[in-house]
């Protein structure tokens, strides 16, 4: 298919002028974006548009006979529930939180990885391995690592032999946000290692024969030039984070009040069959991701060119 | 530097705290999948609770008793890696042609479809998982391969696009030219010249869009109901033990390593071109 895409292209080229080469290019381009064009837009725009529509009615799968428009009065029931934003104030403080710590230990390893002299090829090996695991296995592993039964943990030192890590709410949240941590800091610390290396060494020169010290030429450098880096890898993990599902519901379930705003959508969706409600919960997840963006892009001037997608 | 200084010891520490911390779920999690069931609940210090006293692989052979109708990890295995692997050829085909044009051609939309992409990549799947839940029921695709593989491909797309666009854009495509000049003809040129420069990129990005759909969770238990095609990661949340007394423990941490270690053995042994795409185009220039 590239090769009739060159050939397609030199044709053009060699028939004539500009606007026939212009032309053609223009379709040719056109039609090899439209597959996945219009993949993305199958699997993404069409159900966000069905899930609105779908919000606006009562749609029960365990009550077929019921049913029919509502207008608002799902987004009104899910607004007015005290669950909503008790999950979604567990879903920013995950958020918050772990992308904090991220942010740190990222940015330490980024810069142990960029000065280290020996043993970087064994850091990139260790930042790796998280990323290889499946977030549900690493979830089970730290599980059963703190469950005071089957795990090492409490075997510690200067950890009670019998601290139930699952049995209260902040203690699981403390346990879910290492695992989050562990899966993603590796791909923070990768992306600020890339904005790392684009600083040019000779500034850092110029500082030193300045008198600059090492913690002036880190906040006087370092991170203002690495601000775009950092500020577009905040935006991916802070969206990434709140989209937080696996580990919760492999260790608590939403037990103990840790319950996510994603996980209070599969509830209603898929465990209670109830579309109408769990829609509506969707749709307002959506709203609270575009929020975020829109804040990362207005308020911190994130240019969204220099992003790219990715993820844990 | 020196070997023996103060501060090279201090380095190695710091680098071994680091190994340490990433090795430690991995390490533990073979430890109990290594334990005798009736002995995962026992440890009485951090020793023999992280290190197995006696070893034995009882927990594998039991995920493969009863052959691939009753086991409850065959069939979930066979589906993991089909489903990653159609989505991963299926995805890198289609992005390929969208990096090609993006990377080489000239058209108006081009950047409305690489901030599209950015856009899905940032875009909930929670939000998706209710209308696709209704739409594949009625459409039939409930429970099935393509049920699953639809969205994986479309979700890792974007991450697709964006790397081949950034190692398309570093190819020196007019090598395809001189190929030709030196009398090859378009097809030889391409095949020849450009896909051996194309293929590291294409390798990187397949790599990724597999660890993507073989990571994935909340589309296999919301749009499975089966083993059919429920994946490993979805079929483990429903591991039960061997009666209503014996938790599942030991079976599932074999289930893990064995969905585990193949990635990252992978992973390591290609960790420079992970590293590369995971940092594609992550910063301009």
């Amino acid at each position: 298919m590239s090769a009739e895409a060159g050939r397609l292209k030199r044709f053009g080229f060699r028939r004539g002028g500009t606007t026939e080469r212009g032309r053609s290019e223009r379709r040719l381009g056109w039609m090899l974006c439209a597959p996945a064009v219009i993949a993305m837009l199958l699997v993404t725009a069409y159900p966000i548009g069905y899930a609105i529509v779908l919000s606006l009615q009562d749609l029960d799968l365990r009550f077929p006979e019921e049913g029919g428009f509502v207008g608002l009065s799902n987004y009104g029931a899910v607004l007015s529930s005290e669950l909503w934003w008790q999950d979604l104030f567990n879903t920013a403080f995950v958020t918050v939180i772990s992308v904090a710590i991220e942010l740190a230990l990222g940015m330490a390893i980024a810069l142990v990885m960029f000065r280290a002299i020996f043993g970087r090829g064994v850091i990139r090996t260790a930042v790796l391995i998280p990323y290889g695991i499946v977030t549900v296995v690493a979830a089970f592993s730290w599980f059963f690592a703190f469950s005071p039964d089957t795990g090492f943990v409490n075997h510690l030192p200067l950890i009670a032999e019998d601290k139930a890590w699952f049995g209260d709410r902040f203690s699981s949240f403390a346990v879910i946000i290492m695992a989050e941590v562990w899966k993603t800091t590796p791909f923070m610390a990768l992306l600020l290692l890339a904005g790392l290396t684009t600083i040019d060494a000779g500034l850092y020169e110029a500082a030193k024969v300045d008198g600059a010290n090492a913690v002036q030429r880190f906040f006087r450098i370092t991170l203002p030039l690495m601000k775009p880096a950092i500020l577009v890898a905040l935006l991916f993990r802070t969206l990434d984070a709140f989209r937080v599902f696996d580990t919760i519901f492999i260790m608590t379930r939403g037990a103990q009040d840790t319950e996510s705003v994603s996980i209070l959508g599969f509830n209603q969706l898929i465990s209670r069959l109830n579309l109408g409600l769990g829609s509506a919960v969707s749709v307002m997840i959506f709203f609270c991701v575009l929020i975020i963006a829109f804040l990362f892009v207005r308020g911190f001037g994130v240019r969204m060119a220099e992003g790219r997608p990715g993820g844990s | 530097m020196e070997r023996g200084s103060r501060e090279y010891a201090m380095w190695s520490i710091a680098i071994l705290l680091v190994l340490a911390f990433a090795m430690v779920p991995l390490l533990w999690i073979i430890s109990v999948s290594l334990k005798e069931p009736a002995t995962i609940a026992e440890g009485t210090n951090f020793g023999n609770t992280f290190i197995p006293q006696k070893i034995t692989f009882d927990n594998y052979t039991t995920l493969f008793e009863g052959g691939i109708d009753n086991s409850p990890f065959i069939k979930p295995l066979i589906n993991s890696i089909l489903i990653a692997l159609i989505s991963t050829v299926i995805a890198i085909v289609l992005a390929a042609f969208a990096a090609y044009a993006i990377a080489r051609l000239n058209f108006p939309g081009k950047t409305l479809i690489l901030a599209g992409a950015l856009a899905i990549a940032m875009f909930p799947a929670i939000s998706t998982v209710g209308p696709l839940f209704d739409m594949w029921r009625a459409l039939g695709l409930y429970d099935t391969y393509p049920g699953l593989i639809i969205p994986y491909l479309t979700f890792a797309l974007p991450l697709a696009i964006y790397i081949l666009v950034a190692f398309f854009r570093e190819i020196p495509w007019d090598l395809e030219q001189a190929a030709q000049v030196d009398g090859a003809t378009p097809l030889q040129a391409f095949r020849k010249v450009i896909v051996p420069l194309a293929a590291p990129g294409v390798f990187t990005a397949a790599i990724l869009v597999f660890i993507f759909a073989w990571n994935d969770f909340l589309f296999a238990i919301s749009l499975t109901s089966s083993d059919a095609s429920r994946t490993v990661p979805a079929a483990l949340a429903f591991f039960t033990g061997e009666s209503q007394f014996t938790e599942p423990t030991g079976n599932i941490a074999a289930a893990a390593v064995i969905v585990t270690v193949p990635i990252v053995v992978f992973v390591l042994f290609f960790q420079r071109r992970i590293v590369a795409g995971l940092t594609a185009g992550a910063v301009k220039g």
